[in-house]
């Protein structure tokens, strides 16, 4: 009796701190200016201008998703192999970036990347031909993988560690050869890492306005910096929350697919 | 064909490790660089140390930063382990419906978490400042409290508990005697998880900041506008070599003393 | 749980880092935000870099009252946080259009004047005038800056002759053009370039800039606010649009720079001290307009952001003729036949520049 009066304060908070402002989000999404219905706000996400922002946000974020995980898989591999068990440290090593501020690291890309930047720096030292990346979507997708990838690397090595060698060394003495083992034990058995570091990777990816603002020049609009400008640019609450709406729909699909594939609930690893 | 095998592995290893470090090691060299654009190198200083000290806007920031990661922390902390204990005597489904709303601010885009907490705050006609950022760090840090206590309150055994209910201990005492032992790994790493998300968060303080109140997050968000300051590369070099010390420190103590 | 024990330790070092870092960083400043309940307060809301913050000391010197200063980068982004009612800031310093929305939509307090003697002694008639045009009666808005918005370029990159907007479309700077990221601002380079009026409510005309807008989108380098600033003077680029403000501190710090007003007309503005209608400490915010309008602290701001000042006695007391008589600092605005102030165009008008906007810049 007296356990489930404890549960009061938490179910207190979570409806005021969790329900209630996401019900908010839909009320504006779901209203006009006058407070009236309308699905306008929703079918916004139709307009030129706004389907152009969406889709360059889900093209960014695939493309950056992709490049995480070719980079992170082979990384984790030799890492569970390096007999990095009993020293963690060098996975350490490869997270550390990610305690770093979010912000400062992008900028650090920014001091890199510019016309006049570091890189720029060097190369012209060496008579080398320039590096003029910044402001482009490929200066983008640098951002993305870049402040993503520990995302990517941590989850994949959690479960790759946790494979029993015996496992391999069965498949290898029943004949198997390397592309075989690695495709019909190792890829299987390391696919919750695989879906938890690409939802882990994905969605951040996806709605982030900060690294297209700051790698992007503003020339970029993503769906991200469409949602964040109207409500503190435009003003226009009712159009941000309707977007906002939209954008759930894809991180509630991301994560119906993690849930069909990952029924062990691996997803805890950060 | 092993020998370049591993060869490759370690070169593999070694870009990824520059990939990696690249921008911090820009970040400390231009801490050290006297001139104050970051295209030129104007000789090695310790100017840009010294003005961060002095610079109280930078150090406004790192105290917010610090105070609410610290306090939200412990609140989220506090919440969610009593969260914990009242969930055991739930029912399973009431239990994961409402682990199901707990996750929602983890799960969902930072954006969205942001701009409901914005709604919300608006409509309440709360006054924006350091109450309502550290009310929405609260709310996004519970979920990784309740995360690492969780599985330690599943291993627990009940009837430890009952036992010394049986032996006349009072529910309290029950609590602190038996259970509390038990579960505070689990609380002490939720703590420093809480911490760590709330110490990283820019886009929902973003949203919730009121008047005058920066976090390190936020200031260099209105510095990425007007140009960064040389100091706070300092102060990201002070950051990160403290972070490596204390990891190399964390990793060589010992094996005996952690495995306790 | 492998995993765990990986990411206790590192949130564990972590955690000593920054209590180590803490350390030396509480030691100075201990005082939060937490102490609201005190009474003696100014909320200041203006624009970055847009303040010598020594005179803000000299102020809470002088007063006792702490000054709690927040900023933002343009006039659309403090817009709506005002009119949320959930910020209440005790002055603003919004540009003339601007003045005009918040006037429009009852957010302003008129004025005592009685109680900022300062403003009227030391500022000159003719910018009350100019004022008159967005502020009708001069009722609510104490003129703090004003300037013109032009070219700033760099000579060792632009061989043109740099005289009319178009420079912006030329091709052979493609990626050295920097575009102001404000919606206003963007349209009237546009709209003056075709010899429109930039406070066109006319579809067609705004159509035609967008269309500009959007041809001009590849060669431009970025769109950005301040940074404009830094960039130009690292040479970053060629072009860019910028503030007459700015120009001086630029040309200071990079002498191949220049700035130049085009002739095809260009938009003159005023930035001026407001206070909202829920602010909470009007007394306070009498005496802080009152204090920014004396010569000497005026000339102090002057000095520091190379703004141009509307103070008469403040420019009297300039001792650099160079400056006090300088051509972008205070421009004979006699000599221009074509410069305009932003009129606030209604709620219709904002929407369908904004949208314009948007398509623009996500092409």
């Amino acid at each position: 009796m007296n356990r489930k009066l404890l549960s009061i304060p938490y179910l207190f908070w979570s409806a005021l701190f969790i329900v209630i402002p996401l019900c908010m989000v839909f009320y504006y999404g779901l209203t006009d200016k006058s407070g009236a219905f309308t699905m306008d706000n929703i079918m916004a996400i139709a307009t030129p201008e706004h389907s152009k922002a969406l889709w360059e946000a889900v093209k960014l974020s695939i493309i950056s998703t992709i490049i995480c995980l070719i980079l992170a898989y082979p990384l984790a591999m030799l890492l569970s192999n390096m007999n990095a068990r009993q020293d963690t440290f060098i996975v350490l090593i490869f997270v550390l970036p990610m305690w770093m501020n979010f912000l400062l690291r992008t900028i650090a890309w920014q001091s890199l990347l510019e016309k006049t930047g570091v890189i720029n720096g060097i190369l012209g030292f060496f008579n080398l031909p320039r590096l003029d990346i910044i402001n482009t979507p490929g200066a983008i997708v640098l951002g993305m993988v870049y402040n993503f990838l520990p995302f990517m690397i941590l989850p994949i090595y959690n479960v790759l560690v946790k494979i029993d060698r015996n496992v391999i060394n069965a498949a290898r003495d029943l004949g198997a050869n390397s592309l075989q083992t690695f495709t019909k034990i190792m890829l299987p058995l390391s696919l919750p890492g695989i879906i938890s570091g690409i939802t882990m990777v994905f969605v951040p990816a996806l709605t982030t306005f900060v690294i297209s603002r700051i790698l992007g020049g503003g020339k970029i609009l993503l769906i991200g910096n469409i949602i964040e400008e109207e409500f503190t640019k435009t003003g226009n609450w009712n159009l941000g929350s309707g977007l906002s709406i939209v954008l759930m729909l894809f991180i509630i699909l991301n994560m119906v697919i993690t849930a069909v594939t990952d029924k062990d609930g691996e997803v805890n690893a950060l | 064909m092993n020998k370049v095998y591993s060869g490759l592995q370690k070169i593999y290893i070694a870009l990824i490790f520059i990939f990696l470090y690249a921008p911090i090691a820009t970040l400390i060299v231009l801490s050290f660089n006297a001139s104050k654009t970051r295209a030129k190198w104007g000789g090695f200083s310790l100017k840009w140390y010294i003005a961060l000290f002095q610079n109280e806007e930078i150090m406004q920031a790192l105290w917010n930063t610090l105070a609410i990661a610290f306090l939200s922390a412990l609140i989220a902390t506090v919440i969610g382990t009593i969260a914990c204990i009242s969930m055991q005597s739930m029912k399973k489904r009431t239990r994961s419906f409402i682990m199901g709303v707990t996750n929602i601010p983890m799960l969902n885009a930072d954006i969205v978490t942001g701009i409901s907490f914005m709604l919300l705050f608006i409509s309440l006609g709360v006054r924006f400042g350091f109450g309502t950022i550290l009310l929405s760090h609260i709310t996004f840090n519970i979920p990784y409290v309740i995360l690492s206590v969780m599985p330690r309150m599943k291993q627990l055994n009940p009837s430890t508990y009952e036992a010394a209910l049986d032996l006349g201990a009072s529910n309290l005492q029950a609590f602190f005697k038996v259970v509390f032992p038990d579960i505070l790994p689990g609380i002490f790493s939720g703590f420093l998880m809480a911490f760590t998300m709330s110490l990283d968060d820019f886009i929902i303080t973003h949203f919730t900041k009121g008047p005058g109140i920066d976090t390190l997050s936020t200031e260099l968000y209105t510095e990425v506008k007007k140009g960064i300051k040389p100091e706070m590369y300092a102060l990201s070099t002070i950051i990160f070599v403290t972070v490596l010390i204390l990891l190399l420190l964390v990793n060589y103590t010992p094996k005996s003393r952690r495995k306790s | 749980m492998k995993n765990l024990s990986a990411k206790k330790m590192l949130a564990l070092a972590l955690c000593g880092a920054m209590a180590l870092t803490g350390l030396t960083g509480c030691g100075g400043s201990g005082e939060s935000a937490s102490d609201s309940g005190n009474k003696n307060q100014l909320y200041v809301y203006n624009w970055g870099e847009y303040i010598d913050p020594e005179t803000i000391d000299l102020f809470e010197e002088e007063t006792g009252i702490t000054v709690i200063y927040d900023e933002y980068d343009t006039n659309e982004t403090m817009y709506p946080k005002v009119a949320a009612g959930a910020y209440s800031y005790d002055v603003i310093c919004p540009s003339d259009y601007m003045v005009q929305k918040m006037i429009d939509n009852d957010l302003l307090q008129e004025l005592n004047w009685d109680n900022i003697p300062n403003a009227k002694a030391n500022i000159g008639q003719q910018y009350y005038d100019s004022a008159n045009e967005f502020d009708p009666g001069n009722k609510y808005c104490v003129p703090y800056c004003w300037g013109t918005v032009g070219i700033l370029y760099n000579k060792t990159m632009v061989d043109d002759p740099v005289t009319s907007w178009s420079i912006l479309w030329n091709e052979k700077y493609t990626d050295n053009i920097l575009m102001q990221d404000s919606v206003r601002d963007a349209f009237m380079v546009a709209l003056k370039m075709n010899g429109y009026s930039m406070n066109t409510m006319d579809t067609a005309e705004i159509e035609k800039a967008a269309a500009d807008l959007t041809a001009q989108r590849p060669m431009v380098q970025a769109y950005v606010i301040d940074e404009v600033r830094d960039k130009m003077i690292a040479g970053e680029a060629a072009l860019g649009v910028i503030y007459s403000g700015e120009a001086i501190y630029t040309q200071r710090e990079n002498p191949d720079l220049e700035y130049v007003i085009p002739e095809e007309g260009s938009n003159v503005w005023i930035d001026g001290w407001v206070i909202p209608k829920n602010a909470q400490n009007v007394e306070n915010a009498e005496k802080f307009i009152n204090f920014m309008c004396r010569p000497e602290i005026a000339l102090m701001n002057f000095d520091f952001i190379t703004y141009s000042t509307p103070n008469d006695a403040a420019r009297e007391l300039i001792e650099d003729e160079a400056i006090k008589n300088s051509e972008i600092a205070f421009p004979d605005l006699t000599q221009y036949n074509n410069l305009e102030t932003f009129h606030y165009l209604g709620e219709e008008g904002d929407e369908m520049y904004n949208e314009y906007w948007k398509q623009v810049r996500s092409q």
